[in-house]
């Protein structure tokens, strides 16, 4: 008999998980914005020598 | 059910039980550990810092910059409330914080705190130099070694050096934009290192129980009542001039010496009168008035300086100045 037990998942509040909602929200936003910001920054950065490669 | 398998669910409650609980805060109460109101002032004292650079900058490095300064201010904030978790819920002014209300765990915000603090100098080293970089890098641990875990248990002179680390963003500002730092940026540096001894003295005052509780030696809990009005006085007094002192050295105008100056013996004026009031609502109120006119004073100086680099940038500028100057 190969009974494996799976571990019980804890039972949040509803505050509880309102907190995790906005929380999950919250970091996705964060890290949208950062791929964003990252983007922007390496265009800005690189400028005009975009154009400045061997071809 | 096989006494193998009660014994493996036996292990798998403890294991549920040991686990650290998952997450209670909210993303408002992360957003709090940064000090927000801090970061603001931060954010301004920096794009002071960076404007009067006089050198051109892409507008969105120069967002970034301000970005990964205020991250990084923040996260030396963070940083600081995982380190005085405890005494910060012996005091009723910050007893409502996040780690101490219960909303985040410790080890949380020391994880939060140590990955902005490394993302924030990584970025601004990346976008910038590592000049810029090393010097953020340097303020976090000034904030947070040497003032959290060092001066502020240990001296009544804590805040005067430990002001230091708020004192250098407009620095860190101007070292992103040129890779270096001049006589004006110093000055602001000056401004606020001698602005943040009165200003956080008058509210010492008032909370002076606080700290005495959680055995903080603020000036007020370890020189008494008398002895820190006086020196709150003494560092308004040199707190006038040395707000005066980037027109006095050339790098603000007429305008600002006059503005600073008047707002500068406003300060003292108000500094005396706490000096004068030793009891009661009074004393309370006087107190309260410095505070939070510091503050404004503080903004005012730097708004005054930013106004200053920004106007002659605009083209109706010189219509301005050849009609009213």
């Amino acid at each position: 008999m190969n009974e494996q037990p799976y571990p019980t998942v804890a039972k949040l509040s509803p505050e509880a998980l309102q907190r995790q909602k906005s929380r999950s929200k919250a970091l996705g936003i964060v890290l949208g914005c950062l791929v964003l910001l990252f983007f922007i920054v390496t265009i800005a950065k690189l400028g005009g020598n975009v154009y400045n490669r061997a071809l | 059910m096989s006494l193998a398998s009660e014994h493996l669910v036996t292990e798998s409650c403890l294991a549920q039980e040991a686990r650290p609980l998952a997450s209670n805060g909210s993303a408002r109460d992360f957003y709090e550990l940064l000090k927000p109101r801090v970061m603001q002032l931060v954010i301004f004292t920096a794009l002071v810092g960076m404007l009067t650079a006089h050198q051109p900058i892409n507008p969105i490095i120069g967002f970034a910059s301000i970005l990964a300064i205020a991250i990084g201010a923040g996260a030396s904030g963070c940083l600081n409330m995982w380190y005085d978790a405890t005494i910060d819920g012996l005091m009723d002014r910050t007893s409502k914080r996040p780690i101490p209300s219960g909303a985040v765990a410790r080890g949380e915000a020391l994880a939060f705190g140590m990955t902005l603090s490394i993302g924030s100098v990584l970025f601004l080293g990346l976008i910038t130099n590592c000049y810029a970089a090393g010097f953020l890098a340097f303020t976090i641990f000034f904030y947070v070694v040497v003032y959290t875990m060092w001066l502020k248990h240990w001296t009544a002179q804590n805040i005067v050096i430990g002001g230091a680390a708020g004192a250098f963003p407009p620095m860190i500002g101007y070292m992103a934009v040129t890779g270096s730092f001049n006589i004006e940026t110093f000055l602001q540096f000056l401004i606020i290192f001698i602005w943040t001894p009165p200003h956080f003295w008058a509210l010492a005052l008032v909370k002076t129980k606080d700290y005495a509780r959680a055995g903080v030696p603020m000036l007020p809990v370890v020189a008494g009542g008398i002895e820190t009005r006086r020196q709150i006085l003494i560092y308004s007094a040199l707190l006038a001039p040395v707000g005066m002192s980037p027109a006095l050295f050339g790098y603000a105008s007429p305008f600002y010496l006059v503005f600073s100056g008047g707002f500068g013996l406003v300060m003292i004026w108000l500094a005396y009168d706490l000096s004068r009031k030793h009891e009661g609502d009074a004393a309370r109120k006087a107190a309260y008035r410095l505070f939070g006119t510091s503050i404004i004073y503080l903004f005012a100086l730097f708004a005054a300086l930013l106004v200053e680099e920004v106007v002659p940038m605009i083209p109706w500028a010189n219509l301005w100045g050849r009609v009213f100057l």
